[in-house]
């Protein structure tokens, strides 16, 4: 297909995707202690993107590790402005994508937040709490600044639900890996899977799963179908408990097991 | 628009707006969810059947019509006539049970096996707990850890209804808390599960639907006010946290010329202190920061401990047709006492908000109507007002 149309971000990760690249997207909460450097440490270890997630006072698709990750930074007095001046501080090499809730983008306004997201370096958002039916205002100012949205699709939507959600996605497709909030699990739902593949079967988009891949194990299973993973609670979880190092080898550990397939 | 406008207190937009409040901004998972639960209540709404069937057990078993009780004593103190509608009579002792009735045989309607509800007080939890036992369906219900503690009376009774309460430590661990972890059960389980929303708040069809089980307050009221007294009051008075029972009360005047007052804690005053914001699904007033963060609610009454309000009451106060004055702890104190010993009703903290508007603008309203909404008792607050009075 012709993808000049593109946004510069969706054309990499496509071409990484033909390339037969599995992409690998780690999560870290801006504003938690050793954030900058955990960014570092996943660019230099293998990530393809990384998602930075603007701590908000009501994450209502985080489970624990991610709440109190949140949590924490806000005590430590984060905001998405002192956020977003550490990401210009950051100089890697892979894209950055934010992860917030709505109530974020519409304090702050829907054309200035974008501008100041671009303004960062950042190519992306995904708004957790922005379904396709709301989602018309927020699109049209990121467009305008050439800011990917990243679109959720959910194992709850009908057939009918997912292409529609697939032509509005910018990037990749965030294909939510089970019926619940973010954290790790014992094993891979066979929701996450199964959701892939039917999002494979209607969009070109590259379809990246997130939310319950808790390892690498669980990465490699998701990845035979999905064209990449999303890595939060199990990145973060490390962040707190260890530092950014952890992250660094955690992030080298699973890009050797999805290369390895 | 203008107050006689006919769409004000009908349905919403397509979209689930009252003017630009409102909407369905909850994740992708609880899409679908929410479009099923429009369209079943919709059909149910419409089905004369689904009707008789909720009329009934709002007879039978909740105890409706609730009576309309005048207040000689105090209202003669204070120069008005002071009119309670009495929901507090209800069976649970608060309007709740109007909604979760409603909720309930909707939810077994259409299949479901499991109730998760939000508590702050613990009355919508008691109700929910009770409704679940009465129609053979589990119940979960999540409740803040600080009003868990400050309302266990309330904990104990959900649990001897057969609930499990759960208590909630994140956050500010009040109602909003109770609010996010109940969404979040709810994105795990939406295949069981109803969530049985406690106010007219959350994503669409809630605040729609649930002012509609609780319109019977007002239309009950204006025909029980015109029998007994010939005509409309002149204020009708509620409390607002997120603001079911006001809702329920203001729908059956607010084509009167009625003044409309919702009375909000000055902790909690999400109109009269908050910017437009998005939480829990629906954009509305909310106290907020400057970076969007969600404020935390501060008053005596846990019911009313929340920083948003529904969407219609925003609605309302951006046109106009509603009032939204705060109120003190100090002064909700004095209310509730003022209330037990000059009517020999012990009112909830949450309903003493009006009463306490209603003291404070007295000398403003001589020889006036007031209707105020009594919408629960206050058996659950007495341990905390013993501690308050010492």
């Amino acid at each position: 297909m012709n993808t000049s149309n593109l946004l510069p971000f969706e054309r990499e990760l496509r071409a990484k995707r033909d390339a037969g690249r599995k992409l690998l997207v780690p999560y870290v909460t801006g504003g938690l202690s050793g954030w900058t450097d955990a960014i570092r440490a996943a660019a230099a270890n293998g990530a393809d993107v990384i998602e930075i997630g603007l701590p908000f006072s009501d994450p209502v698709m985080d489970g624990p590790i991610i709440q109190e990750a949140s949590q924490r930074a806000l005590d430590d007095g984060a905001t998405p402005i002192s956020i977003l001046e550490g990401v210009r501080t950051l100089d890697v090499d892979v894209p950055l994508v934010v992860m917030c809730y709505y109530n974020t983008v519409h304090h702050a306004g829907h054309e200035r937040f974008a501008s100041q997201l671009v303004q960062a370096g950042i190519v992306g958002a995904i708004i957790p709490d922005l379904p396709l039916e709301e989602s018309g205002p927020w699109c049209a100012a990121a467009d305008a600044v050439g800011l990917a949205t990243i679109m959720l699709a959910a194992p709850t939507a009908p057939d009918d639900r997912l292409p529609r959600v697939c032509a509005r996605a910018r990037g990749f497709v965030y294909s939510v890996g089970l019926l619940g909030v973010t954290g790790e699990r014992t094993e891979l739902a066979a929701t996450a899977s199964q959701l892939a593949g039917r999002l494979k079967k209607v969009t070109d988009v590259p379809v990246i799963i997130g939310v319950g891949v808790s390892n690498s194990a669980q990465a490699v299973e998701a990845c035979k179908v999905a064209d990449g993973i999303v890595q939060g609670a199990s990145v973060v979880r490390r962040l707190m408990e260890s530092g950014p190092d952890a992250v660094g080898a955690y992030v080298a550990e699973v890009r050797a097991a999805i290369d390895a397939g | 628009m203008s107050i006689s406008d006919q769409s004000i207190m009908s349905e919403p937009s397509e979209s689930g707006r009252f003017g630009e409040f409102g909407g369905r901004f909850v994740p992708e998972t609880l899409v679908p969810a929410c479009q099923e639960l429009e369209a079943s209540f919709r059909e149910a709404w419409a089905d004369p059947l689904f009707r008789a069937e909720l009329d009934q057990v709002l007879k039978e078993y909740a105890g409706r019509p609730s009576i309309i009780t005048e207040c000689y004593q105090l209202g003669a103190k204070l120069g008005i006539r002071l009119v309670l509608k009495r929901e507090d009579l209800n069976h649970t002792g608060s309007h709740k049970i109007n909604n979760v009735l409603g909720q309930v045989l909707l939810a077994k309607r259409m299949g479901k096996k499991r109730i998760v509800a939000e508590t702050g007080a613990g009355q919508h939890g008691v109700a929910s707990a009770t409704a679940a036992a009465l129609m053979g369906m589990s119940c979960k219900v999540y409740m803040g850890a600080v009003d868990v503690e400050r309302q266990a009376l309330n904990v104990f009774r959900m649990k001897l209804l057969g609930a499990e309460v759960e208590a909630v430590h994140s956050g500010s661990r009040t109602l909003k808390d109770a609010v996010n972890e109940a969404m979040r059960d709810w994105v795990a389980s939406v295949e069981s599960t109803h969530y049985c929303l406690g106010s007219v708040m959350g994503p669409h069809p809630y605040p729609w639907m649930v002012r509609e089980f609780h319109r019977v307050i007002g239309k009950e009221a204006r025909e029980q006010c015109l029998e007994r007294y010939g005509s409309d009051p002149d204020f009708v008075v509620a409390c607002v946290g997120g603001g079911s029972n006001a809702i329920g009360i203001f729908s059956g005047f607010v084509d009167t010329k009625a003044r409309l007052i919702g009375v909000e804690p000055a902790g909690g005053a999400a109109v009269g202190r908050g910017q437009p914001g998005v939480v829990h699904g629906m954009r509305s007033y909310l106290m907020q920061d400057e970076y969007g963060q969600v404020q935390e609610a501060h008053s005596i009454s846990a019911g009313l401990d929340y920083p948003g309000v529904g969407p219609e009451h925003s609605y309302l106060a951006s046109i106009g047709r509603a009032e939204y004055p705060t109120v003190t702890d100090a002064e909700v104190i004095e209310a509730f006492q003022l209330m037990a010993k000059t009517e020999g009703i012990i009112p909830a903290l949450e309903c003493a908000h009006a009463l306490a508007w209603i003291t404070r603008e007295a000398p403003k309203m001589q020889g006036k109507t007031v209707l105020m909404n009594l919408s629960g008792r206050g058996d659950k607050d007495v341990g905390q007002m013993m501690e308050i009075l010492g």
